[in-house]
């Protein structure tokens, strides 16, 4: 009997109940060569493997208004794949015309986040509770879960593809930011120039490895310490500082979540990655340009009480680097950028 | 972050020989070191840092943002010379307060000494070579040897409001352009007998690193420190007194 019923659910092709045998195929990430050489595995959790149905899901939903409380806002609008999956705006605009203080995170290689602390200031943990929070945002989709929940398993789709992809047609906010996380840890970048250079499939100009040796020259750049080197192609430490930008602190950060004044005013060290996409830059988007930000670094350093010590200059306001210098540093940060990264089929709108 | 490798293949070896040749009653048993930090005595954790203003041998006022720091080849070895290796490396990072690891089946008996480095030596210093060292950025730049650091210490001195940051970064000291010396060292601590669950206080001093041999001048030599040689040598020296064997508790 319980043979027979299955069978006559799959001729059907749509099945509703929520004790499917349905087995999502598994679809391990696909490292890539430098950074199984040289780091950590990601970070996949074991209640969320990679699966078809789930990333294809998760793909669908992240480019679909629905989770908004009026159905205009997707995800993919502040966090475009043409901009590594940030807005080209300083500040988002939340689906009632509102906007709040901090520049749209672009999103890749999250799952070599290995400390799973999300957001410029960490509040969240894992990447699963960090889609939680976008929706229910009154600045941004200004939705409420049980509403999105509900909206979602009134579709005409989505009920079955939660059943291929969970073995359940009932859907609520934990399947919902499983299937995005999953898409989420799909969007890999280690494409780009300076990746190929690592691997022996490409050159630099001069000017680019002059620019690779300032960021790694402790007496000029020294940008190092925390985004990465070429044996950890993140391009970021994952961490939290203070790196100068205001010598009064309004937006604390870091020290919102962890309560402790010493973090106050540290964020996280964004990854270098795509640079060329993802302007503008800083937890709050205040520079348009990787001009100003090296600038910044330069000669701009402001100093507050929880300033990072590796801000070492900051009492001549910076590195003070040439002219060259920042011409070099600037095309070395360039080469970080992935083209094929921003136009891989994989992560377009599949709606 | 951390791959601790308990016993190496060695180690079993030498533990076999020995209860075949000697002490059929020698069993083996886990471990604990636990690595302390202090200030001439003044207890030092995470917990201090940033707020704490601790007065150095030169009598700048300091406070500590981050501490981290790499010790590799623990080695326990006896009377007659036999080594127990205990661990290939270990990243204590008093910053996140991971200042502890546990060691697994270790022939219980008794030693004359541990031994360990403090970084890496030529031998293990190969650059990229740990994954979990790449990924914590623990990286030393190969102008200046590569490899990894062997210690990070971050924090400010000078009177409050007028702060300015030092970075104490220690590892391959760099001679000339493409010229290199090694700099890590040595640490031979007592000896003590092992028995199961024993907690082992390795402390490391850290007011010593601005103290002995060299009365370290903040003012002169507080970052840019790394491309200095005269600066990662007096590091050396004054490392070699900051460790010291602890508690022992079984």
């Amino acid at each position: 009997m319980v043979g027979f019923c299955f069978l006559s659910c799959e001729e059907d092709g749509i099945q509703t109940n929520s004790y499917s045998t349905y087995t999502p195929i598994p679809l391990p990430l696909e490292i890539p060569q430098l950074f199984a050489d040289n780091i950590l595995p990601p970070i996949i959790p074991i209640n969320n493997p990679q699966t078809v149905e789930g990333v294809a899901l998760g793909r669908k939903l992240f480019f679909d208004p629905i989770l908004s409380a009026d159905n205009k806002q997707a995800c993919a609008d502040c966090h475009s794949p043409e901009n590594a999956f940030t807005d080209s705006d300083r500040f988002s605009e939340g689906i009632d015309g509102l906007t709040g203080n901090r520049n749209s995170m672009p999103l890749f290689n999250m799952a070599w986040n290995y400390d799973e602390n999300f957001f410029w200031d960490g509040r969240t943990f894992s990447l699963e509770k960090q889609a939680l929070e976008p929706v229910r945002d009154p600045i941004e989709m200004h939705n409420t879960w049980p509403n999105a929940m509900l909206s979602i398993q009134n579709h005409a789709d989505y009920p079955t593809l939660f059943l291929e992809a969970f073995g359940t047609s009932t859907i609520d906010s934990t399947l919902i930011t499983k299937a995005l996380a999953q898409f989420e840890r799909t969007l890999i970048s280690a494409n780009s120039r300076f990746d190929k250079h690592l691997l022996g499939q490409g050159t630099l100009t001069t000017s680019e490895l002059n620019g690779f040796n300032i960021f790694m020259d402790e007496t000029k750049g020294d940008c190092f310490h925390c985004h990465g080197n070429a044996n950890n192609p993140l391009w970021t430490d994952n961490d939290f500082h203070n790196n100068g930008l205001d010598a009064i602190v309004t937006d604390i950060g870091l020290g919102k979540f962890t309560g402790d004044p010493a973090d106050n005013g540290k964020f996280k060290s964004p990854s270098l990655r795509n640079l060329k996409f993802t302007a503008p830059y800083m937890h709050d988007g205040r520079f348009a340009t990787l001009d100003e930000v090296i600038n910044h670094y330069s000669e701009g350093l402001l100093n507050s009480p929880t300033i990072d010590p590796l801000m070492k200059a900051v009492n001549e306001g910076g590195v003070q680097l040439s002219i060259t210098d920042k011409a070099d540093l600037k095309a070395f940060l360039l080469s970080l950028s992935d083209d094929e990264f921003i136009t891989n089929p994989a992560f377009q709108n599949p709606n | 972050m951390k791959i601790i490798k308990t016993i190496l293949f060695l180690s079993l070896i030498l533990f076999v020989t020995s209860c075949n040749d000697d002490d059929d009653k020698l069993t083996n048993g886990n471990i604990t070191l636990n690595f302390t930090h202090n200030w001439d005595g003044q207890s030092i954790s995470s917990s201090e840092f940033n707020t704490t203003n601790l007065t150095n041998a030169n009598g700048e006022i300091i406070s500590i943002s981050k501490l981290r720091h790499l010790i590799s080849n623990i080695n326990l070895v006896k009377s007659n010379g036999d080594i127990t290796s205990l661990s290939d490396y270990v990243l204590i990072d008093v910053t996140n307060n991971v200042t502890s690891i546990e060691i697994k089946d270790v022939p219980l008996d008794t030693y004359s000494n541990m031994i360990f480095t403090f970084g890496f030596n030529e031998e293990d210093n190969i650059d990229g070579e740990y994954l979990d060292l790449n990924s914590t950025s623990w990286n030393w730049p190969l102008m200046l040897g590569g490899g990894y650091h062997f210690m990070q210490f971050e924090g400010k001195y000078g009177a409050t409001g007028i702060e300015n940051p030092f970075a104490y970064h220690m590892g391959t000291a760099r001679v000339d352009i493409g010229v290199f010396e090694q700099n890590f060292f040595e640490v031979t601590l007592d000896g003590f007998s092992l028995t199961d669950n024993t907690k082992i206080e390795i402390k490391m001093n850290i007011a010593e690193w601005f103290k002995n041999p060299f009365t370290w001048d903040l003012k002169v030599l507080n970052s840019n420190l790394m491309p200095n040689y005269d600066a990662q040598k007096m590091m050396n020296q004054n490392g070699k007194s900051v460790f010291s064997l602890g508690e022992i508790i079984q």
